[in-house]
């Protein structure tokens, strides 16, 4: 319930930033939309993907990893820079912490307002993917921002553990943009399917939440084939990062709060 | 409570059914502390200190940064465990208790935690809502409580756009949102001109008057003077004494004091020649201290003895002449 309170709080604070999370949400899916759908599929002659019908459009392929791309673009923003303010340029969470709510009640909240922020711009990005005919099946439209969501978590919550720890900012969150955030995005069979690239890069795709989520997005919409134990594999990861690292996050929460 | 109707705070919000029947009743002390302690490893930054605080009292923790004073209110505000030693907080030990503690306590940090980007007005209502207080009783007290923080005409103004000391009182008004047993004040005015410290204290006064319980910590000994009917002295995380500001003049320090200057080298030159006045003496780098009854009188005995100091004041004794007899050093370095 207190965690309810804080997200209650964020979410107030949000609208301050609001208008970016709207345009950003439906102008960044289009943007990339219209980009690979209309221009760089042209180029592409053979297919790369296919569901049990034969081959799929490109855009088509690529829909489901934006999608998860999208939910992870959010927590790549809320469980940083709002963690590191929370604990030190703002010190909200002090606030927070001096009134009954406990330390792990205040990422509780934390990590639900990102939700409603992460499920906002996934479902935008789904439904827009299908209006652009991005979507083989109509009804993968329902579940595909679970899936995404799931790799926002999947990434995010593990980076709000990180975050929570630091004290100091030397740029962190900008090495993490581009150490981490940006190969992912761009290694992990987000834009060709992971099998293109050398078999010694492979270990990005089976590290990255992105590509898990993406797979598990592609089965969805188009009926990637992948095997039943690669599927449960993509599943377990998802969770098996998410907990972890919620369990990490409220620790170091406490920890903090607490000393 | 502050607001139109007077009076001691009402009844604490429900707590949950576990929370001891004593820390309900009026008599019991509100803090106890025995033998209390907190250690970061080798550091003990709260070494062992006893005290007490009776429902209504105004109680002040005075020492200098570093005594272990935040730390102390941090135990007391059940947001960390200590080491060793006794502590009950409205009867009840903030190590089993905290979430029920807490929801009586009123809080005021020493660095202000208010949220800049929402209007004065939403900070109350949603750090009400912490307290699980209802939206429409948020609202009720957040008007209430700016009308009495002196903050009416701001209530819709964004935090960032407040004075310092707007942002003080604001952060006294949400402390009060809960209608707290206990409001901990940690260094109130630090950083405040000396008008929006007096409006400052003029508030916590009449929280005073209506038996809000209060413990505050300063490093001010005016702060400290105005507030507080008694106090404890901490430094390097042990009590060096306890009673009340004139009490501890009486005992520590003396009626009057005579500062003198000769300039910085012949302080201790002229120290030789002053032997035998006064009760007893500091000598600091700038200027020399003499205690004693009369300071008048004991200025004319300097110029009798043919001394010319640059400069020379007589003063009443103040909690900062008790802080030096104690410690030997300044409040404020």
């Amino acid at each position: 319930m207190s965690a309810l309170y804080v997200a209650e709080h964020q979410l107030r604070g949000m609208r301050a930033y609001g208008w970016t999370v709207v345009v950003g949400g439906i102008g960044s899916p289009l943007l990339y939309l219209l980009g690979l759908g209309l221009g760089l599929a042209t180029f592409i002659d053979t297919p790369v993907a296919s569901g049990p019908h034969g081959p799929v459009d490109y855009v088509v392929f690529v829909a489901p990893a934006l999608v998860a791309t999208a939910a992870v673009t959010v927590a790549t923003e809320e469980f940083t820079y709002t963690i590191m303010a929370g604990f030190k340029w703002r010190r909200l969470f002090w606030g927070i912490n001096a009134t009954p709510v406990e330390p792990r009640q205040i990422a509780g909240g934390l990590v639900l307002a990102t939700l409603v922020r992460m499920v906002f711009t996934v479902a935008a990005y789904a439904v827009l993917a299908l209006a652009f005919g991005a979507l083989d099946r109509a009804w993968s439209v329902l579940v595909l921002p679970f899936v995404g969501v799931l790799g926002g978590l999947a990434f995010g919550l593990p980076l709000m553990a990180y975050s929570a720890s630091i004290t100091e900012d030397k740029g962190q969150f900008a090495a993490v943009q581009r150490f981490v955030f940006t190969p992912m995005f761009l290694f992990s069979g987000t834009f060709y399917p992971l099998s293109t690239l050398p078999v010694w890069l492979h270990w990005i795709g089976w590290v990255s939440p992105l590509w898990h989520a993406s797979q598990l997005g592609r089965w969805l919409s188009y009926g990637e084939s992948e095997p039943g134990w690669l599927l449960a594999t993509h599943l377990v990861v998802l969770v098996g990062l998410a907990a972890a690292g919620w369990v990490l996050a409220a620790r170091t929460f406490t920890r903090r709060l607490r000393a | 409570m502050p607001g139109p109707h007077p009076g001691p705070p009402a009844g604490p919000p429900a707590g949950p059914p576990a929370a001891p029947v004593a820390g309900r009743t009026a008599a019991g002390p509100v803090v106890a502390a025995r033998g209390l302690t907190k250690r970061y490893g080798d550091l003990a930054a709260v070494d062992g200190i006893d005290f007490e605080v009776a429902p209504g009292e105004s109680f002040g923790l005075l020492g200098p940064n570093g005594a272990g004073k935040s730390t102390t209110m941090r135990m007391v505000g059940a947001v960390s465990a200590r080491t060793a030693g006794d502590l009950t907080v409205l009867g009840m030990d903030p190590d089993r208790h905290g979430p029920t503690i807490r929801s009586q306590l009123g809080v005021v940090p020493q660095e202000d935690n208010l949220d800049t980007e929402l209007t004065a007005r939403d900070n109350l209502v949603v750090y009400g809502r912490y307290f699980g207080i209802p939206r429409a009783e948020c609202r009720r007290r957040a008007d209430e409580l700016l009308e009495f923080a002196q903050l009416a005409d701001r209530a819709r103004t964004k935090v960032d756009e407040l004075s310092g000391g707007m942002k003080r009182r604001l952060t006294i008004a949400r402390a009060l949102v809960n209608e707290p047993r206990l409001l901990m004040l940690d260094e109130p005015t630090t950083g405040l001109d000396p008008q929006a410290r007096h409006i400052l204290w003029d508030r916590l006064f009449r929280l005073k008057e209506r038996g809000t319980t209060l413990v505050v910590t300063t490093h001010f000994m005016d702060e400290a003077e105005q507030l507080c009917e008694r106090l404890v002295v901490v430094d390097h995380g042990r009590i060096m004494a306890e009673g009340s500001p004139a009490d501890l003049i009486r005992r520590y320090a003396s009626r009057e004091v005579v500062e003198l200057r000769f300039g910085a080298d012949r302080n201790e030159e002229a120290l030789a020649r002053l032997a035998g006045l006064g009760d007893r003496h500091e000598v600091l780098p700038d200027r020399v201290l003499l205690y004693t009854a009369d300071g008048e009188a004991l200025l004319e005995q300097v110029a009798a003895r043919a001394l010319r100091p640059t400069t020379s004041l007589v003063r009443r004794g103040s909690l900062e002449d008790v802080f030096l007899r104690l410690t030997g050093r300044s409040l404020i370095e």
